[in-house]
């Protein structure tokens, strides 16, 4: 890693500058996990008072439980069609933006401001649109044909903290790929316009491939979102409920280490939640050393 | 555009409108329903056109607040999220200017040792290490205080990034001429670094004060005082306090108290903000 060519020169200064960022980095990251590693390999008696070390029972009891194994496969359903729903209507989007000469800018403002909705209010939000006794969508379903209930209804529950929390992600993959767009030279879609492709076919033979960087990138980000970000989806709305139909991970966390208080149970499926943040963010740098040699 | 196709120009238009109004949806309906009476939402369906009561559903859960399910005056609560986010936003920028000078500017022993703390922050988001953190806090006697609601969301590598990639594509000349000068580094800092850095500031203020605003499980976690409640926070209170259903008027116009001042952000600074978005996931 590199500095500059000429620096300057001080004993104490550097370590003066870098002091309330490293302090506060200690005290509050690198301590709480590795206290969440110890835990996680300590079982405590119900009221807190002994604690004897078990190794990695914690873990192997987790993925005994029938329960977390349900929360893991909750939470993959959840983060594929969250993203999914999230990217390609932000890739419509964006590709048809991309056309827009003068009006680009307004819609761009228009699409973008949802990144700015807390996902605890994107949920609500929904929630209440969803609700079956004053909510509208249900009201038309229910014209269709279809009951709606989403406090009873698993799949139900889970269709609404996908539409919210897709919802409020799209402006960001909107913006991504709309930069993603203009960054293709438009000397190459005039080639394959004069050798006859149509629109449809130069998307996919052209614009799609070289898009795969920020589709790439996005994937990852998406998928980070989605398994850590929507706890206040979740919470705000579902609670995890119906019958665990939408206990995703992050949640599963909160549940167990603060209204079940199972701090050992808690704090190993933290560290596997680190392990699961550890290797997304190793694949999106690696990603990013591919992008450089491009 | 490679070719004059009107109807596919059309065609997206539409797609484009429906799309805009299928975003904007979820925010009419909040808007509609804030300006009804409760009784509206027992007689059925919500309507879609605006109702006469807006002031008054503005006004009580301003000034009053819901006494009975325990959720204060939400003007105070809209504070309390103002300064959090003001310091997650102002402390951020400030720690990671600070560090990232050290880093590009300082040969020093243990320097990658020191990047190398930094960089581990960002792989890890407070909602996996909620447990340990809060004990951590807690130990500290810092739960209901500002300091507890803000400084352990501070520490952030994507901002010492941001501004040690910047550091680094400014001219070398630049230093040379402070050294010859005779400036030192906290003057060059304060004198050189710091103007041309405005831009930067600027637009991750925008996305650290729109990540300060919408934080919920840490306010959610330690505090249990309600005059520290955040909005974004206090709103899951109102929905899910007392055993009722949710008086449904008042919940939505603090719902859209509560998303206006990120929003207005946004909006009045997107470029900024588009610049802050695009640069800090380099």
């Amino acid at each position: 890693m590199q500095t500059k060519r000429m620096t300057f020169s001080s004993r104490w200064l550097p370590y003066a500058l870098l002091a309330p960022q490293v302090i506060i980095t200690l005290i509050f990251f690198v301590w709480p996990a590795s206290q969440a590693l110890w835990q996680s390999m300590l079982r405590q008696d119900p009221f807190g008072l002994r604690s004897t070390f078990i190794w990695f029972r914690n873990f192997e009891r987790l993925f005994e439980d029938t329960h977390y194994l349900a929360s893991m496969k909750t939470t993959l359903i959840f983060s594929v069609c969250t993203t999914l729903l999230a990217m390609s209507v932000a890739l419509l989007f964006a590709t048809m933006v991309n056309r827009m000469i003068r009006s680009r800018d307004t819609y761009t403002t228009f699409l973008v401001w949802p990144y700015a909705v807390a996902p605890a209010i994107a949920g609500v939000l929904w929630w209440f649109i969803f609700n079956p006794s004053v909510g509208i969508l249900p009201y038309i379903l229910e014209g269709v044909g279809y009951d709606w209930n989403h406090r009873l209804n698993s799949n139900d529950a889970m269709i609404l903290v996908v539409v919210a929390a897709a919802w409020k992600q799209i402006s960001y993959n909107f913006l991504f790929f709309l930069a993603g767009l203009q960054s293709i030279p438009q000397s190459l879609i005039e080639a394959s316009a004069i050798d006859g492709a149509s629109r449809t076919k130069r998307f996919w033979t052209i614009i799609f491939p070289l898009l795969s960087p920020t589709t790439f990138f996005l994937m990852v980000v998406n998928i980070v979102y989605a398994m850590f970000d929507t706890f206040g989806v979740i919470h705000a709305t579902t609670e995890g409920g119906p019958a665990q139909a939408t206990n995703i991970l992050v949640y599963k966390v909160f549940r167990d280490g603060f209204v079940g208080n199972n701090l050992g149970s808690s704090a190993a499926q933290s560290v596997i939640l680190m392990g699961i943040v550890i290797v997304l963010t190793v694949v999106q740098f690696r990603w990013i050393e591919r992008r450089v040699n491009y | 555009m490679v070719e004059n196709d009107r109807w596919g120009t059309l065609l997206a238009h539409i797609i484009l409108i429906l799309g805009v109004a299928i975003v904007i949806f979820p925010v009419y309906v909040a808007l509609i329903a804030s300006t009804h009476e409760g009784g509206t939402f027992f007689r059925g369906v919500m309507p879609l056109l605006p109702g006469g009561h807006g002031w008054e559903n503005y006004s009580t859960v301003i000034f009053d607040g819901r006494a009975s399910a325990g959720a204060p005056p939400i003007g105070l609560m809209l504070w309390n999220s103002f300064v959090m986010a003001m310091m997650i936003a102002v402390g951020k920028i400030a720690i990671s200017l600070l560090s990232a000078f050290a880093i590009v500017y300082f040969r020093f022993p243990f320097r990658i040792f020191f990047f190398w703390i930094i960089f581990v922050t960002l792989m890890l988001p407070v909602e996996v290490r909620i447990v340990p953190t809060f004990q951590v806090v807690a130990n500290l006697g810092m739960l209901n205080t500002y300091a507890g609601l803000s400084i352990p969301l501070i520490a952030s590598a994507t901002a010492t990034f941001l501004f040690r990639q910047f550091f680094m594509t400014i001219p070398e000349e630049m230093l040379e001429a402070a050294r010859v000068d005779g400036a030192g580094p906290m003057k060059f800092f304060k004198d050189i670094l710091l103007p041309l850095s405005v831009t930067n500031i600027a637009a991750m203020f925008v996305i650290m004060f729109i990540y300060g605003w919408n934080q919920y499980l840490w306010p959610l976690l330690i505090t249990t005082d309600d005059s520290y409640y955040t909005i974004v926070m206090g709103i899951q209170r109102m929905v899910t306090g007392g055993d009722s259903e949710p008086l449904w008027h008042l919940v939505m116009a603090t719902v859209v108290m509560a998303a206006l001042p990120p929003i207005l952000v946004i909006l009045f600074m997107q470029r900024l903000f588009v610049k802050g978005l695009t640069e800090t996931e380099k």
